[in-house]
């Protein structure tokens, strides 16, 4: 063959080989009979490697988490009817955190769709509310273009989730064609912005530095973008306070004396209350969701709001924005830095000192902390400060979603991004471990934890499996309380502690399963054997350590914004409020 | 505020499904939808009319643009422009009311076309407000039935929704 004929490939051969052309080392999946033709041509060939879970689900949440700790597209590949179904939570999860994914899931044969086939579903219907974008192969042809706009589309702009059904003739093994990797992906219907405009920028950098009480609240998007860089240097140059969101935890160093923690439902004190006496608030790549702001008519009263995001959607859509900026993030906040170092006018620095007082009082009265002597059991909270402790702040972490969520995100201070790992905006228990996983697959010398509970962790614990094969060292970091705790946190709250299927009983027991599946398991019940056993649990680096910890139940997450105040009414603890 | 939302986008499978999905979703209101080919063949010009707050029709245009298939969205109601939509209508024509149909038919300019001893059907193009005030007089006669195209828009002057 000369180099300017095109190699003759199947379907098959050519979706697998434009997904490797790409640059795309795993494929998280698992076969069936929609798929056979491509899961043979990914068999005659070494470049792309397959992962074979145990429940399609896990393979989104797989491939979500490498894209969360790398930026780049996970990509799927499940077969038709129940394959498709059982990956539409990932791919929601996936989309509502705008995590870039190629989804490529297999259909019945062209003739049949429409009839009810076996294994048939309308995969383009039932995720067309969760994605990016969706498409479906109608000509075989087609497929190296189809894989290389899914990519094209789902990272780039606001990055999410890309679908690609292909019907199982599609990928005829004995149907041949010129196999040529697109090179222009352009679309005349979608062109993401790439800079910011310079005017509102101006604009912006120039309340900043009128400010007299500012404060940077920066979101996922400074992650995606890559931007952590760009933003730590204006914080660091206007000398303001900087808060992340769930999503943007990392985006700032969380030991920085800058950083005031998380804000929102479950956010640090001092981080809502210096949103709230702000007067002007930068936000960045974040979308005032309702987690944060709580009740959008109290919201920050007198703040001038700055808000950079690259989806104009996003902008003014709960919260107005008094200058919006549609721009990448990186570029407008590189934009605007150099626009603050050249101008003549500086931010009061007085004003900026008694702000800064204000802050640390706020600091001083109810910061990060947690009563410690109300137990003789183990604190959730004491549990995570260990295992940041154990792992010198450095580990990625990952969640599934309810109290120790919210603990990990309290206590295990990111100084890096991409580092914290969790389904922020859909809340998907189940996510942790296949998360964990994903991350664990691609970064093999890296720390690995996944924080979950005993709800959280049985909805995708036939993942133990999966590591046994891949031999992912991960370690589980199960906060074992016995009870849904933020279901029983609610109900403790406003149900008068009736606790409505908040309890569980029969629970397996996480050591002899996690040995079932050939893993160590270490259980710990007392404060004087955490640091022991959480080390112990560490020193074993190539192996998935399941540490099954049992922590006081009644413990609830704090501080917690009442319903429908402001962003600083907040409970502090079971007796206190603000 | 009734606006009137003329998006242009791919002529493609799943495209419009998308369109009336999204509103479904985000629980925005469609008063009336139409849509068609345009002189390009690869591309569709589709025409809504909606009903909502400013902030509403704001996302309403945002979320449109998103859409991977969407290559340009206006709003016409934000300037000059010209709304027509098509209905016909068919009614019960007989004894004294034949003529009474007839000249209300004449006085909105209406064309009768179709007739039978007993019913006549009618063509109307004008704004909706104009189609609805012919309902209304026409009801001296039964109303059998109604088809309206929903409203088709297009700016005046230079001013243009194309590639």
């Amino acid at each position: 063959m000369t180099a300017n004929t095109p190699e003759m490939l199947s379907g098959g051969e050519m979706l697998i080989r434009a997904i490797a052309e790409h640059g795309t080392e795993y494929v998280y999946g698992y076969p069936g009979g929609a798929v056979l033709h491509i899961y043979d041509a990914i068999h005659k060939q070494d470049k792309v490697k397959h992962v074979l879970v145990r429940h399609e689900q896990a393979a989104t949440h797989m491939a979500d988490a490498y894209a969360r700790a790398t930026g780049k597209a996970g990509v799927v590949l499940v077969t038709s009817g129940p394959g498709a179904t059982n990956a539409v939570t990932g791919i929601a999860t996936a989309f509502m955190d705008s995590i870039p994914m190629v989804v490529i899931t297999g259909q019945v044969m062209s003739h049949l769709i429409g009839e009810d086939a076996f294994q048939e579903t309308d995969m383009m219907g039932i995720s067309r509310p969760i994605v990016k974008h969706n498409m479906s192969v109608r000509r075989a042809e087609d497929i190296p273009m189809a894989v290389a706009r899914a990519f094209y589309i789902a990272e780039s702009g606001r990055p999410g989730p890309v679908v690609v059904d292909i019907p199982k003739d599609m990928t005829a093994p004995n149907e041949k064609f010129p196999y040529v990797f697109p090179k222009d992906v352009s679309m005349r219907s979608y062109n993401p912005v790439q800079k910011g405009h310079t005017g509102q920028i101006k604009k912006a950098a120039k309340a900043l530095l009128a400010a007299r009480r500012p404060i940077i609240y920066a979101g996922g998007g400074v992650i995606s973008d890559h931007a952590s860089e760009e933003l730590t240097k204006l914080a660091r140059t206007l000398g303001c306070p900087v808060t992340n969101t769930l999503m943007g935890l990392g985006a700032f160093p969380g030991t920085d004396k800058q950083f005031v923690g998380m804000l929102g439902m479950h956010g640090s004190y001092e981080a809502n209350q210096t949103m709230h006496n702000a007067d002007v608030i930068l936000a960045v790549g974040a979308r005032f969701d309702d987690r944060v702001t709580n009740n959008v008519k109290k919201f920050c009263p007198n703040a001038t709001i700055v808000h950079i995001d690259i989806d104009p959607a996003s902008i003014s859509k709960t919260v107005s924005a008094h200058i919006p900026i549609v721009g990448p993030c990186k570029s407008v906040l590189t934009e605007m830095i150099e626009i603050v170092e050249k101008s003549a006018s500086k931010i009061d620095q007085e004003a900026l000192a008694l702000w800064w007082k204000q802050i640390d009082e706020w600091r001083q009265k109810h910061g990060g902390r947690y009563r410690k002597d109300d137990s003789e059991k183990l604190k959730p909270q004491q549990v995570i400060e260990a295992a940041w402790r154990q792992t010198k702040g450095d580990a990625f972490v990952t969640s599934d979603v309810g109290q120790h969520q919210m603990f990990a995100a309290q206590y295990y201070k990111f100084n890096k991004p991409n580092r914290w790992i969790n389904s922020g905006g859909l809340g998907t228990m189940g996510f942790g471990l296949p998360a964990a996983m994903g991350v664990k697959l691609n970064f093999p010398e890296e720390e690995v934890i996944c924080v979950t509970g005993e709800g959280s962790i049985q909805m995708n614990i036939q993942e133990l499996s999966t590591c046994s094969q891949y031999g992912l060292g991960v370690k589980i970091l199960n906060l074992n309380n016995g009870y849904l705790g933020m279901v029983k946190q609610w109900q403790d709250m406003n149900y008068e502690s009736r606790y409505s299927q908040s309890y569980m009983d029969s629970l397996p027991d996480f050591i002899a399963l996690a040995e079932a599946y050939g893993h160590i398991g270490i259980r710990i019940t007392k404060p004087e054997e955490l640091e022991e056993k959480l080390a112990e649990a560490f020193s074993y680096k190539d192996r998935l350590v399941f540490i099954d910890v049992l922590v006081e139940p009644k413990e609830h997450v704090y501080p917690m914004q009442v319903p429908m105040g402001a962003m600083n009414d907040m409970f502090l603890s079971k007796t206190e409020r603000t | 505020m009734r606006r009137i939302i003329s998006v242009l986008m791919e002529n493609e499978a799943g495209a419009l499904a998308r369109v009336t999905g999204l509103f479904a979703q985000r629980g925005y209101n469609i008063e009336s939808l139409s849509v068609a080919p345009t002189d390009d063949q690869t591309l569709s010009r589709l025409t809504l009319t909606t009903i909502g707050e400013d902030r509403v029709i704001e996302q309403i245009t945002k979320q449109l643009n998103k859409l991977v298939e969407v290559v340009k969205v206006i709003d016409l109601t934000e300037g000059n422009h010209i709304e027509r939509e098509i209905m016909m209508i068919k009614v019960r024509a007989t004894g004294a009311t034949r003529e009474e149909v007839k000249r209300t038919a004449d006085i909105f300019r209406g064309q009768i076309i179709d007739v039978t001893p007993s019913t006549y059907t009618i063509q109307l193009t004008g704004t909706g407000d104009k189609l609805t005030a012919f309902i209304e007089a026409i009801s001296i006669a039964t109303i059998m039935e109604v088809v309206r195209s929903g409203v088709s828009g297009i700016a005046r002057g230079e001013k243009t929704l194309a590639l």
